[in-house]
C-alpha cells in the first residue's frame, strides 16, 4: 500500500518505452505459452497411442491443471487492465468458458439439428416438413409413440406413487434403513444391467424344458404354460417399463421421504384429535403439504421416460414392437445415415419435454438471480 | 390397543415383501453368475443351494473378463472414459457457478435462464451436429471426443447444482474477503472452492453414476470398436450375439455393476444431498 503511495522514481524516455514494451509482450508471450500448453495436450490426447494409464493420467492433469491454467491466466491478464475493465471483464472470465462449452455442445447443435430436420438423408436438399410427415405416418413410428406415451403414463405413475407409498410406509416399520438402501440401490446400476437382471427374470424355454426365469417358474408352479415374455406385443412394452420402475422407485422414495421428514407434527396430530382417519390423514394433509415435491419427482420421471433408450435396447434392440423415439432416432441418424430424419425425431424429443423446460422457467422466475 | 400392534405387524410385513420384490432379481443374477453352464439351464437359480447340480465356479468370471468378450479390456476403457469425464467439467462448473452466484454483469439474468432452459434438454438434439463436428477435425472414436461430450453435457446441470450451493454461502464472508483485499479470484480460490466440498463431491457422484452408466454417448462418440468400447456397449452387444448365454452374461453383468453400487453405498450420503439440492438432467 505505502510502495503505490510514494511517487515512480524518474526515468528516462527508453526506459519507458522499453518496461511498457516488456509488458505488452509478457502479456502477449503467457497466453500463447499457454494456449499451445493445452493445445498440444488436446492433440496428444487425440492421437496418441500411449497406453491407456498414462493417456488418462495426462487427461486427469490436462482436465484439471490445464483448465486451472486457462483461468489463471485469463485472470492475469484481465489484471493488468485498467479497474473499470477489470470488473466489467472479470464476470466473463468466470462465466465465460461454460457457456462457450454449453453454446458448442447444446445451443448451437439444437438449431443445426432443428434446420437440419428440414432436409433430405445427405442433408442437402431442402425438404420442407417431409421428414416430420414421415414422423408421424409411418407405422414403426406410431407404433414408437404408443410405446412412449405407455412409458410416460405408466413409467411417470407407478414410478412416483410406488416411490410415495413407501416412503410412507417405510419410515412407520423397523426395517427402515435396509429397506431404503435396498430399494434406492438400483438407482446405481446402469439400465442395461438393470436390462440383464430382468431379462433373467423374464428368461422364456419352451415347454417341457425346465424354466429358468422366475416369472415363468412362478406361473408354471400354479400349471400354467410358458409365456414368451418379450415377444407378447403390448405387453412386452410394459415389462419394460417394470425395470424403469423397479430403477426409479427408489429416487421418488428418497426424495419424498425428506419432504415427508419437513410435514409438521402437530398439524398431523391436530387432524388426528379431530378424528380423522390415517387414510385421511395421509390424503387431506400429507399430500397437499408435499404435493410441490411430488410434482418435481413426477417431472424428473416423466423426462427418463421420455428420452428411454438404453432399456428398449438391451432387452429387445427394438424388435416385436418395443422400439421408442428415441431408439429409432438413434437407428435413423446413425444406423440409416439419414441424418433429416434422425434430427427431426430428435426435434420431436425435444418439442415433448418442452412444457417441463416451461414449468422449471416458471419455478425458477420467482427467484432473485 | 392390540389394532395398533396389528397395523404395526402388517406394515413390517409389507416392508419386507418390497424388501424381497427388490432384490430377488438381483440375488437370481448374482447366485447364477457362479453356477455353471449345464446347471444354469437345467434347473432355476433358486434351487442351486438345495439341489446342487453342479459346484460353483469363478470360470464364468474368467471367461467374460479374459475371454473373446474382452469384459477387461472394457472394465479399463470405463475407467479411463469415466475418470477424466467427471473431472474436466468441475472446475469450469465452479467457476461459472461463482460469476452467477457473485458477480454482476449485464445478460447475467438471461444466460442463467438458458442453463436451466437446457438442463432437461434431450441430449439426442445435440448427437447428430456434435458428431458431424468431431468427424471434421477427426476425434470422433477417442477418448477424448467422449470426455467432451460427457463434460458439455453434463456441464448445465454442475453449474446449477454449484450455484444452489454457492450461492447460499454467507454474504459477509465474501464481502469481509474483498474487505480484506481479496480479489474475486482469490476468494474464490481460497474461500469459495474448499468451503464448495460439498457439493463438489455430490456433483462428482452425479458424473461418475451417469458417465459410468451411459450407453448413448459411448455408442455415438466411440463407435462399435472392440479396442475402446465401455462395458455397456459391451454388454449389449452380448445380449444381441450371445442372448442365451446366461453364465456369461450374468457375470458380466455383475463386473459392470460392482464399481457404481460401491460408489453408491460409500458415498450415499452426498449422493441424497445432491438429489435433494434439485437435480434433472437432459
Amino acid at each position: 500500500m505505502q510502495q503505490a503511495a510514494e511517487a515512480p522514481p524518474p526515468q528516462g524516455i527508453a526506459q519507458v518505452v522499453a518496461t511498457g514494451m516488456g509488458r505488452v509482450l509478457v502479456s502477449i508471450f503467457v497466453p500463447v505459452v499457454a494456449f499451445v500448453v493445452l493445445w498440444a495436450g488436446f492433440l496428444f490426447l487425440k492421437d496418441s497411442g500411449a497406453p491407456k494409464l498414462v493417456i488418462v493420467v495426462v487427461a486427469i492433469v490436462w482436465g484439471i491443471g490445464g483448465v486451472a491454467m486457462l483461468y489463471v491466466v485469463a485472470n492475469w491478464l484481465t489484471e493488468k487492465l485498467p479497474p473499470v475493465w477489470y470488473s466489467r471483464i472479470l464476470p466473463f472470465v468466470f462465466v465465460g468458458p461454460a457457456i462457450a462449452i454449453l453454446a458448442f455442445y447444446l445451443l448451437v447443435p439444437a438449431v443445426l439439428t432443428g434446420w437440419g430436420s428440414l432436409f433430405d438423408a445427405t442433408g442437402e436438399e431442402f425438404v420442407g416438413l417431409d421428414n416430420y410427415v414421415y414422423s408421424f405416418s409411418n407405422p414403426d413410428m406410431v407404433t414408437a409413440i404408443r410405446n412412449n406415451v405407455l412409458w410416460l403414463v405408466f413409467g411417470t405413475l407407478f414410478s412416483t406413487g410406488m416411490g410415495l407409498a413407501i416412503a410412507v410406509l417405510v419410515d412407520r416399520s423397523r426395517l427402515d434403513r435396509v429397506a431404503k438402501t435396498l430399494i434406492f440401490l438400483p438407482m446405481a446400476i446402469s439400465f442395461v444391467g438393470a436390462s440383464v437382471v430382468w431379462r433373467f427374470v423374464y428368461s422364456f424355454q419352451p415347454e417341457g424344458q425346465p424354466q429358468i426365469g422366475l416369472l415363468n417358474a412362478i406361473l408354471g408352479s400354479f400349471g400354467v404354460g410358458p409365456v414368451s415374455w418379450l415377444t407378447s406385443e403390448p405387453l412386452n412394452t410394459v415389462l419394460l417399463i417394470v425395470i424403469l420402475i423397479w430403477g426409479q422407485t427408489g429416487f421418488a422414495m428418497v426424495i419424498i421421504s425428506a419432504a415427508l421428514k419437513g410435514v409438521p407434527d402437530e398439524m398431523l396430530e391436530a387432524g388426528r384429535i379431530d378424528g380423522a382417519t390415517e387414510w385421511q390423514v395421509f390424503r387431506r394433509l400429507i399430500v397437499p403439504t408435499i404435493w410441490p415435491t411430488i410434482v418435481t419427482v413426477a417431472t424428473t420421471i416423466a423426462i427418463l421416460t421420455l428420452k428411454i433408450y438404453d432399456i428398449v435396447i438391451a432387452m429387445t434392440n427394438g424388435n416385436f414392437n418395443t422400439q421408442v423415439i428415441a431408439t429409432l432416432m438413434w437407428k435413423q441418424a446413425f444406423t440409416f445415415f439419414d441424418a433429416g430424419r434422425g434430427s427431426a425425431l430428435a426435434v420431436i424429443l425435444l418439442v415433448a419435454v418442452t412444457p417441463v423446460i416451461w414449468y422449471n422457467l416458471r419455478q425458477f422466475r420467482g427467484r432473485a438471480i | 390397543m392390540s389394532k395398533i400392534r396389528w397395523s404395526r405387524v402388517a406394515i413390517n410385513l409389507t416392508v419386507l415383501a418390497l424388501i424381497v420384490i427388490w432384490t430377488v432379481p438381483t440375488l437370481g443374477l448374482f447366485i447364477t453368475s457362479f453356477r455353471e453352464k449345464q446347471a444354469i439351464f437345467n434347473s432355476g437359480w433358486w434351487t442351486a443351494f438345495t439341489d446342487p447340480q453342479g459346484a460353483f465356479t469363478l470360470d464364468n468370471y474368467e471367461k467374460v473378463l479374459f475371454g473373446g468378450d474382452g469384459l477387461a479390456n472394457a472394465f479399463l476403457n470405463t475407467l479411463a472414459v469415466t475418470i477424466p469425464a467427471v473431472v474436466i467439467p468441475i472446475l469450469i462448473a465452479a467457476f461459472a457457478a461463482y460469476g452467477f452466484a457473485w458477480l454482476k454483469f449485464p445478460g447475467r439474468r438471461i444466460l442463467f435462464i438458458t442453463m436451466v432452459a437446457l438442463l432437461v434438454v434431450p441430449l439426442q438434439i445435440a448427437l447428430i451436429p456434435v458428431l458431424k463436428a468431431y468427424l471434421a477435425i477427426d476425434l470422433n472414436g477417442t477418448f477424448l471426443a467422449v470426455w467432451l461430450a460427457h463434460a458439455g453435457f453434463g456441464l448445465a446441470l454442475a453449474t446449477y447444482l454449484l450455484y444452489n450451493y454457492i450461492s447460499q454461502l454467507p454474504k459477509d464472508l465474501i464481502e469481509s474477503a474483498a474487505l480484506d483485499g481479496a480479489s474475486h479470484f482469490t476468494t474464490f480460490r481460497k474461500l469459495i472452492l474448499p468451503l464448495s466440498m460439498p457439493a463438489l463431491a455430490s456433483f462428482a457422484i452425479f458424473q461418475f453414476l451417469w458417465v459410468w452408466n451411459d450407453l448413448l454417448v459411448a455408442s455415438t462418440f466411440l463407435g462399435s470398436d472392440k479396442e475402446v468400447q465401455v462395458m455397456t456397449q459391451a454388454l449389449v452387444s452380448m445380449t444381441g450375439s450371445r442372448g442365451q448365454d446366461w453364465q456369461l452374461l450374468t457375470a458380466g453383468a455383475f463386473v459392470s455393476m460392482i464399481v457404481p453400487v460401491l460408489v453408491f453405498l460409500g458415498l450415499q450420503r452426498y449422493f441424497v444431498k445432491g438429489l435433494l439440492a434439485g437435480s434433472v438432467k437432459g
